[in-house]
């Protein structure tokens, strides 16, 4: 059983989530590499539908921890459920999707076991040594390390290989596994949810987003932004300078520290471009840019640009939309 | 109440990263320094603890000399007191971060009494290891939960909430003692005043001399002097920066499509070819 890795695939009631399925496709040429086996663990009442959904996924074992109190999400008890599995795999690599929970189980784990983590890897190398490179300031830069351990923690940077897609092929050989949890490892668990109170378009469904930094001047200014987002059926958000002035509340914030925005278009209006900011909206299909500076460093990550002062170009779009729709 | 916040010094990026010459840090000679901003949050926060319900804050840093300046900006927001575990400068890895800041908590403890709540953010801005609170918290033996957003003490318990995937609030109870790794958005931190800092001027920076990295700084792997003491002692340490590089562009320089007012046609054109015009 040696080269064996072990991923984590995280579920919501017996579906896999894609960033599990992107740390598989992660670790399937990793195991290819070692020649071992590429094993999984899924947690909890409905583990074993989450793992019979992995069909041609080149999955050899899926470990099963049945136990039902692993349904309510508890970090230790899922390190601990983990741990098993890892210890009954063989594994000499466990993979997990970058998630909050899976940075989360994962350095339990590590700090449980004795053993190094590395976070958000987006390739990995073993040898005698293992080479790997990892994301810092969430992904604007690139560390090479070694690491160097009986079992090696990665965590997979969120979107940077495809998710397998579960296609025709074999189902993985199921195990249940008793992992003999106490009690004390569900000491710290959620204990209640509550909705959250937001209206209209959220940042990150909006087809388009309007964001506002430090040029938009004050939080009446985002008036202008929220009618022209208001005529696009969009969202409108905020860089980490305008939360902090409290010109807009942190949900709205985009970038390292706020929310990772994906939407067809961004219109980034009076927005330098700091790297805080672009980590959270370099995932849009096209930037525009609405900026007085022609230099400034958003226009490096911008599509298309309007150089002037968004006061007066903001609402002569909303004024040329409404023309155009006849409203 | 008495709370720990640990921060960590960071450079302040702004529009592009510039590597040094040997490819091992960024080049930080025209950048200043900022506490990394989840743990802003985390200072914030114990200040505003110890004021509703009295006791003491303390603020701790592992770094270099000049991480004494964080230090302060703490103190200048209402912290109390301030330790800086000096290291030579260079990097340390996460586990060996880990077992020394726990090893200090320990001492800290030892001469000055326990603290019902420590705080770190939920990842450090710069290496974003997310791991280096978990550790402390399990060489500790106290309960943590990380991505914290919304914090309430109320008789020995923390009653704290992180936002769930898809919308919605995750709640969470720790008993105190605990630990707690926050993020952004927890609270909206103050300006410092002046008489704050200059009050932070004149205290009082406990230090603690530490060595370079126990992973060796330029050394690949751990060798045999590479052992961790203290509380997260028997560790392995890692992992082991070998180089940093920036990642390949994505997009190049923007098109201009027009200046000014003028150029709010063409900005809808484009939308309408984008087909985003309802």
């Amino acid at each position: 059983m040696s080269g064996t890795v072990l991923v984590f695939v995280e579920h919501a009631d017996g579906t896999v989530d894609r960033l599990s399925l992107e740390a598989l496709a992660f670790a399937a040429p990793l195991a290819a590499d070692l020649g071992g086996g590429l094993d999984v663990v899924a947690l909890g009442s409905n583990g074993d539908s989450a793992a019979g959904t992995l069909r041609g996924a080149g999955v050899g074992r899926a470990n099963i921890v049945a136990d039902a109190r692993l349904d309510t999400y508890a970090p230790v008890a899922w390190a601990a459920a983990v741990g098993a599995a890892m210890d009954t795999s063989g594994a000499v690599a466990v993979v997990v999707p970058g998630s909050d929970r899976g940075n989360e189980v994962l350095a339990h784990l590590a700090a449980r076991r004795g053993l190094p983590m590395a976070a958000n890897v987006v390739a990995v190398t073993p040898g005698t040594s293992w080479r790997l490179a990892r994301q810092r300031w969430a992904g604007s830069l690139l560390e090479d390390a070694a690491l160097d351990a009986p079992v090696r923690l990665l965590s997979v940077a969120p979107h940077v290989v495809p998710p397998v897609e579960p296609r025709a092929g074999a189902v993985p050989d199921l195990q249940l596994l008793d992992a003999e949890l106490e009690d004390a490892a569900f000491a710290i668990r959620v204990t209640g949810l509550e909705a959250s109170a937001t209206a209209g378009v959220s940042l990150t469904d909006a087809r388009v987003v309007v964001g506002g930094g430090r040029g938009v001047g004050s939080a009446a200014g985002f008036g202008q932004l929220e009618e022209l987002a208001s005529l696009l059926g969009g969202a409108v958000g905020g860089s980490r300078v305008v939360t902090s002035l409290g010109w807009r509340p942190h949900s709205d914030q985009i970038g390292q520290t706020g929310l990772r925005i994906a939407p067809d278009l961004y219109i980034a209006c009076g927005i330098s471009g700091a790297i805080q900011h672009i980590v959270g909206c370099k995932a849009a299909k096209r930037i525009l840019a609405i900026n007085t500076d022609p230099d400034s460093p958003i226009m490096s990550v911008a599509d298309y640009a309007v150089i002037g002062d968004l006061g007066t170009i903001v609402p002569a779009i909303s004024a040329e939309l409404r023309r155009r729709v006849g409203a | 109440m008495n709370v720990l916040v640990c921060v960590k010094r960071v450079p302040q990026t702004g529009g592009r990263i510039v590597l040094t010459a040997d490819g091992r840090a960024i080049d930080t000679r025209f950048l200043g320094f900022t506490i990394s901003p989840h743990e802003e949050c985390g200072v914030e926060e114990a200040v505003r603890i110890v004021e509703a319900q009295g006791g003491s804050s303390a603020v701790l840093t592992l770094g270099p000399p000049e991480a004494e300046d964080q230090l302060r900006d703490a103190m200048a927001l209402g912290i109390d007191r301030a330790i800086l575990l000096e290291t030579p400068g260079g990097e340390w890895d996460p586990v060996s971060t880990a077992a020394a800041i726990a090893e200090a908590i320990v001492a800290q403890e030892a001469a000055n009494g326990p603290f019902d709540l420590i705080l770190f953010g939920n990842e450090a801005a710069d290496t974003g290891d997310f791991q280096v609170g978990i550790r402390v918290a399990v060489a500790l033996g106290r309960p943590i939960i990380n991505g914290i957003k919304g914090l309430t003490l109320a008789d020995g318990v923390a009653h704290a909430r992180r936002e769930a995937g898809g919308g919605g609030w995750e709640t969470y109870a720790l008993p105190l003692p605990a630990v707690v790794g926050v993020k952004e958005g927890l609270n909206l931190p103050r300006y410092p005043s002046v008489p704050g800092r200059l009050r932070a001027k004149r205290k009082e920076v406990e230090r603690v001399a530490l060595g370079a990295s126990p992973s060796g700084a330029l050394g690949l792997g751990a060798g045999e002097d590479a052992a961790v003491d203290g509380p997260g002692a028997g560790a392995v340490p890692g992992p082991t920066m070998i180089g940093l590089r920036l990642p390949a562009e994505e997009r190049s320089a923007a098109a201009v499509i027009g200046h000014g007012p003028d150029a709010a046609p063409a900005v809808v054109d484009l939308l309408q070819q984008l087909g985003l015009i309802r």
